[in-house]
C-alpha cells in the first residue's frame, strides 16, 4: 500500500514541477471542433467544451491544486502550532483563553467558515487557501496542545527537570522534537484534506477561476455535462481522490512505524 | 487419587521457537500445585495452553492433555468454551484490567452465570451478591454496581475471581493473581485461595514469587526457558534445591539476607571480581571526573581477600554528615493529608528505607525530596542548604547532586532518544567530545555492554532499563538518589542483579538512598534505617535490624505478618514473641 502511495506522490510531484514532461501541449489552447470528445488514443482523457485537452489540464493543473493543499496545511499548522504551544505552556488563563477561542472557532463547519473568510476578502487562489488553512487550524491546535501537555506532563520530563535542566532547555531538547513527531504525521494526513477542500472552493467558483487548470475549477465546468461526458468529471475527480489517497496512506503509514518502534 | 488434570510432554512453539518444552505435571482435586519462573520461562504460555487460549500463533502439541475426561487439544471449540468458565476458572494476569472498564462489575460476573447456567436474572443477582461476598468484597450491593475505577486494587482482583469461581469450577488456574498487590492485601487473596483449595477445588498457582506459590502450593515446578528444571513438593525443593537456577532464584530472594550480603552468584561484568577499589577509585592526578568526587574514602583493601562474601559485607564509613533533612513535612492533596508531618535525617552513604503500602504517602514524599512538588509545612534542606523552600532558579545548581530512579524506568527516557543520548544528557557536559567515553564508562559500570549505546531503551529488558536509568542517576556523581520502588516490576533474579549493583555504587561512590518499596524483604535488604509509613504518618523509624526484630507498633506487626515467605522450616523471618 506504501509502497503504491509512493508510486503515485512521486508521479504527482513529477506533473506538479515539470508538467510539459508528461503533458507536452497547452492546457489551455482550444480546438473547437474537438470539443466533447470521449477518451480515445489521441485524447487519453477527452476534451471539454472547448476542445482542451483534459489529460493535459490534469496534470498541468496538479501544481495549482498540490501547492493549495501544501500551502494551506502549512497555514493551519504553523497557526495551529502558535495556538497549541501557547496553550500548553502558558500560564492557566492562557490556556483558558486559547482553548475556549478554538472552541469558538470549532463552532463553524470549516467549509463554512473558509467561505465567511472568502466571502470577506474576495474569492481567489490565494484567499481560498488562505481560508482553508484557518479552517483546518483549530483541529490541528487541539491535537498540538494535547501532545504538548502530554509530553509536558510526562515522566522524561520530570527526569529532566531532576537532572536540573532549565525550562528553555526542557523544552528545546524534549517536546519541541516530540511534538514535532506527531506533527509531520498530522500534516501528511492533513494535505489530502487540504486538497479536497480546496477543490471544492473551487469547485463552488470560490478558488481558481475557470479556464485555469485546476482539479476543482474543471470539476465545476464539467458538472454541466455530467449526464452527457462524464469523462469531464472524472479525470479530475479521479486526481483529487489519488493525491487524497496518497498522501494519507503515506501518513499512516509514518504514524504506524512511529508506533512500532 | 486419580488425577483431574494431567499434562504429559506438553510443547508450545511460536513459529520456530519453542517456547514450552517437555512439560509433564498432574493436579488433584484439593491439590495446589505452583509453577514458578522468570517472565520469558513460559509458565502463562503453560497456564494458556491448559485452556486452550494459545493463541492463533501457537502450535501447541503434546502426548496427553487431559482434564478429566476431556482431551482438550481435541476438543471442540464449543466444549472448550463450556469448560471454561464452567469447570476450569482462570485469574489472568492482568487482573487489573481484566475487567471491561465501562461494566458495573456485578455485570461482569454475572456474565458466566448467564452463559453457561440457566437462571432467572433475579438468581443472578443474588447469586453474584454472594460471589462477591464470599470472596470477601465488603458491601456487595454498592460494589456490584460499580465500575473497575472506582474499586481499589484488591477488590478488582476479588472481583476477578469472584467471576471465575461463579460457576464453582473444580479447577482454578491463577496467573500472577497477587503480583501488583501490596502485601497485606496479597496476603487476603491468598487466604481466598487456600480456603477454594480446601473446598475442593484444585489449583495451579502461577507466579514469579516463590514466597508466593510456598505459601500455598504443595507441590512447585521451576520453569526455566520452557523447560521444568526441577519439582517436587514444595518443601524439599525450597529448602534442597537441586537445580542451580533453583538455588538462584531462591538466593535472590532478599528476604533473609542482611544489608550488604550479595544476592546475585557474581559481581556485575564492570567490576573485575575480587577487585576491592574499582580502577577510577584510585586516586589520580588527573581533573576528577565526576565519578571520583564522593569516593573520600576508598574501600579497604583487604576487599581483594578470598573470601568475598565476607568482605563485602564491610560497609565502607563515610563521614557521617547529613545529606538530606526533613522537618515536619505535611502535604495534602483536597482534603486529603497525603502526607503528615514527616521528619527524617539521611546521613552520607547510608540508605533510608520508606515502606508502606499504596496510598500511605511514600511517593509523595519522595517528590517532596525530589522537590518535584512543595510542602504544605515543614522543609527539606539538601546539604544544609534551603531546598524545598527555594525557587526552582536557586535550586538548579544542586539538581546535580541529587538522582532519581523509577519504578517504570521505561517512560522516564525520552523515547526519542538513545540509550547513549539518554546517558550523556544527564552529564552537564553533555554534548562535547568527552562524553562518548564517559557514557561508555557509565554504562560499563552499571554493567551494560557499550554497544547498547546505539539501541533505544524500548529495545532492552526490564533489568537492562533500570540499569540505564542508574547509569543516569549516577552521570553527574549525585550525593543522594532517591528510588521510588525502583526492583517492583523486575524479576527477582534480575531484582537481585540492580539492589547489588545499587549496593556496590553505594560502596564506590558514598551514594546515600531513600529507598521507597512496599516490598518488605527488599527493604530489609538495603536498608541502614528504615521509616514505616501508613496513612502519610510514620508509625515506626528506627534502624532496620530493631524494626524487623522487634516491631513496636501494632501496624508494623500486621504488615510484617502478612508478607508471605518461603516455607514453613525455612522460617528466615521469625517474629518476634508479642509482648516481650
Amino acid at each position: 500500500m506504501e509502497t503504491a502511495a509512493l508510486v503515485v506522490i512521486a508521479f504527482l510531484a513529477l506533473a506538479a514541477l515539470a508538467p510539459s514532461v508528461l503533458a507536452p501541449g497547452d492546457p489551455l489552447a482550444i480546438a473547437p471542433l474537438d470539443s466533447f470528445q470521449p477518451p480515445s488514443l489521441a485524447h487519453v482523457f477527452g476534451t471539454d467544451e472547448s476542445g482542451r485537452d483534459i489529460y493535459t489540464r490534469v496534470i498541468h493543473g496538479t501544481g495549482a491544486s498540490l501547492l493549495i493543499g501544501i500551502a494551506a496545511t502549512a497555514i493551519g499548522l504553523g497557526l495551529a502550532l502558535v495556538f497549541g504551544l501557547l496553550a500548553g505552556f502558558g500560564p492557566r488563563w492562557l490556556d483558558f483563553g486559547t482553548t475556549r477561542f478554538l472552541e469558538v472557532l470549532f463552532a463553524f463547519p470549516g467549509l463554512l467558515f473558509a467561505l465567511l473568510f472568502i466571502v470577506v476578502y474576495g474569492p481567489g487562489v490565494v484567499t481560498s487557501t488562505i481560508a482553508v488553512g484557518l479552517s483546518t487550524a483549530p483541529g490541528y491546535a487541539r491535537i498540538i496542545r494535547s501532545r504538548v501537555i502530554q509530553v509536558r506532563t510526562s515522566p522524561y520530563l520530570e527526569a529532566a527537570l531532576v537532572l536540573g535542566r532549565g525550562r528553555p532547555s526542557r523544552i528545546a531538547r524534549h517536546v519541541l522534537p516530540n511534538v514535532a513527531g506527531s506533527l509531520f504525521v498530522l500534516a501528511t494526513l492533513g494535505i489530502g484534506q487540504s486538497i479536497v477542500w480546496a477543490s471544492s472552493l473551487s469547485y463552488l467558483g470560490l478558488g481558481a477561476v475557470p479556464p485555469a487548470a485546476e482539479w476543482g475549477a474543471m470539476l465545476s465546468a464539467g458538472r454541466t455535462y455530467i449526464a452527457s461526458f462524464w469523462w469531464m468529471t472524472f479525470f479530475p475527480g479521479l486526481f483529487i481522490v489519488l493525491s487524497a489517497a496518497a498522501t494519507t496512506l503515506l501518513g499512516r503509514g509514518i504514524q504506524q512505524r512511529g508506533r512500532e518502534s | 487419587m486419580s488425577a483431574l488434570l494431567s499434562v504429559r510432554g506438553l510443547r508450545v512453539r511460536f513459529g520456530e521457537t519453542e517456547v514450552v518444552s517437555d512439560v509433564s505435571f498432574d493436579v488433584a482435586a484439593g491439590e495446589c500445585v505452583g509453577i514458578v519462573g522468570e517472565s520469558g520461562s513460559g509458565k502463562s504460555v503453560t497456564a494458556r495452553a491448559l485452556l486452550g487460549l494459545a493463541g492463533r500463533q501457537a502450535r501447541v502439541t503434546a502426548d496427553e492433555l487431559r482434564f478429566d475426561e476431556t482431551q482438550i487439544l481435541d476438543a471442540s471449540a464449543a466444549r472448550l468454551r463450556s469448560l471454561r468458565g464452567r469447570d476450569i476458572g482462570y485469574v489472568s494476569q492482568g487482573a487489573l484490567v481484566a475487567l471491561d472498564p465501562l461494566r458495573p462489575v456485578g455485570r461482569e460476573i454475572s456474565d458466566s452465570l448467564r452463559l453457561h447456567a440457566s437462571s432467572t436474572p433475579a438468581q443472578r443477582r443474588a447469586r453474584v451478591l454472594e460471589l462477591l461476598a464470599d470472596v470477601g468484597v465488603p458491601d456487595p450491593e454498592l460494589r456490584a454496581g460499580q465500575r473497575p475505577d472506582e474499586l481499589s486494587g484488591g477488590l478488582r482482583q476479588r472481583a476477578v475471581i469472584a467471576s471465575a469461581i461463579a460457576l464453582g469450577p473444580r479447577l482454578i488456574i491463577a496467573d500472577e493473581p497477587t503480583t501488583a498487590l501490596d502485601s497485606t492485601v496479597q496476603a487476603g487473596i491468598l487466604d481466598l485461595l487456600e480456603r477454594l483449595r480446601s473446598d475442593g477445588a484444585a489449583l495451579v498457582l502461577i507466579s514469579h514469587d516463590l514466597a508466593v506459590v510456598s505459601r500455598l502450593a504443595s507441590r512447585v515446578l521451576v520453569m526455566h526457558e520452557g523447560r521444568i528444571v526441577e519439582s517436587g513438593p514444595s518443601a524439599s525443593v525450597l529448602a534442597e534445591p537441586q537445580h542451580p537456577y533453583t538455588r538462584r532464584l531462591i538466593a535472590a530472594v532478599p528476604t533473609d539476607r542482611p544489608r550488604g550480603t550479595r544476592l546475585g552468584p557474581a559481581p556485575t561484568p564492570a567490576v573485575p571480581a575480587g577487585a576491592g577499589a574499582p580502577p577510577h577509585a584510585a586516586p589520580a592526578p588527573a581533573p576528577a571526573t565526576p565519578l571520583h568526587r564522593n569516593s573520600g574514602v576508598t574501600p579497604p583493601a583487604d576487599l581483594d581477600s578470598a573470601d568475598p562474601g565476607r568482605a563485602e559485607a564491610l560497609t565502607p564509613e563515610f563521614p557521617r554528615t547529613p545529606v538530606v533533612v526533613a522537618a515536619g513535612l505535611r502535604r495534602s492533596f483536597g482534603a486529603r493529608l497525603a502526607v503528615d508531618d514527616v521528619s527524617f535525617t539521611l546521613e552520607r552513604g547510608r540508605t533510608l528505607g520508606i515502606v508502606g503500602e499504596s496510598g500511605s504517602g511514600k511517593t509523595t514524599v519522595a517528590r517532596l525530596v525530589l522537590a518535584l512538588d512543595r510542602p504544605d509545612s515543614g522543609d527539606v534542606r539538601l546539604l544544609g542548604e534551603p531546598w524545598s523552600t527555594a525557587t526552582e532558579r536557586e535550586r538548579r545548581p544542586l539538581r546535580p547532586r541529587v538522582g532519581a530512579i523509577y519504578q517504570d524506568a521505561l517512560s522516564s527516557f525520552d523515547p526519542r532518544m538513545t540509550v547513549g543520548q539518554i546517558v550523556a544528557d544527564a552529564l552537564t557536559h553533555g554534548r562535547s567530545q568527552r562524553a562518548g567515553a564517559e557514557v561508555a564508562e557509565l554504562l560499563r559500570r552499571v554493567g551494560l555492554d557499550e554497544r547498547v549505546m546505539n539501541r533505544r531503551p524500548a529495545k532492552l529488558s526490564g533489568g537492562q532499563q533500570q540499569r540505564v536509568a542508574i547509569a543516569r542517576a549516577i552521570a553527574p556523581a549525585p550525593d543522594l538518589i532517591v528510588c521510588d520502588e525502583p526492583v517492583s516490576s523486575l524479576d527477582v533474579s534480575v531484582q537481585a542483579q540492580v539492589l547489588d549493583l545499587l549496593d556496590e555504587l553505594q560502596r564506590d561512590l558514598g551514594l546515600s538512598y531513600l529507598f521507597i518499596t512496599h516490598d518488605l524483604g527488599v527493604v530489609r535488604h538495603v536498608s541502614d534505617d528504615v521509616l514505616v509509613m501508613r496513612a502519610g504518618r510514620v508509625v515506626e523509624r528506627g534502624a532496620t535490624e530493631r524494626v524487623f526484630g522487634a516491631p513496636q507498633h501494632e501496624y508494623t506487626r500486621a504488615l510484617f505478618a502478612s508478607a508471605p515467605r518461603i516455607g514453613g522450616d525455612l522460617d528466615l523471618w521469625p517474629l518476634p514473641s508479642v509482648g516481650s
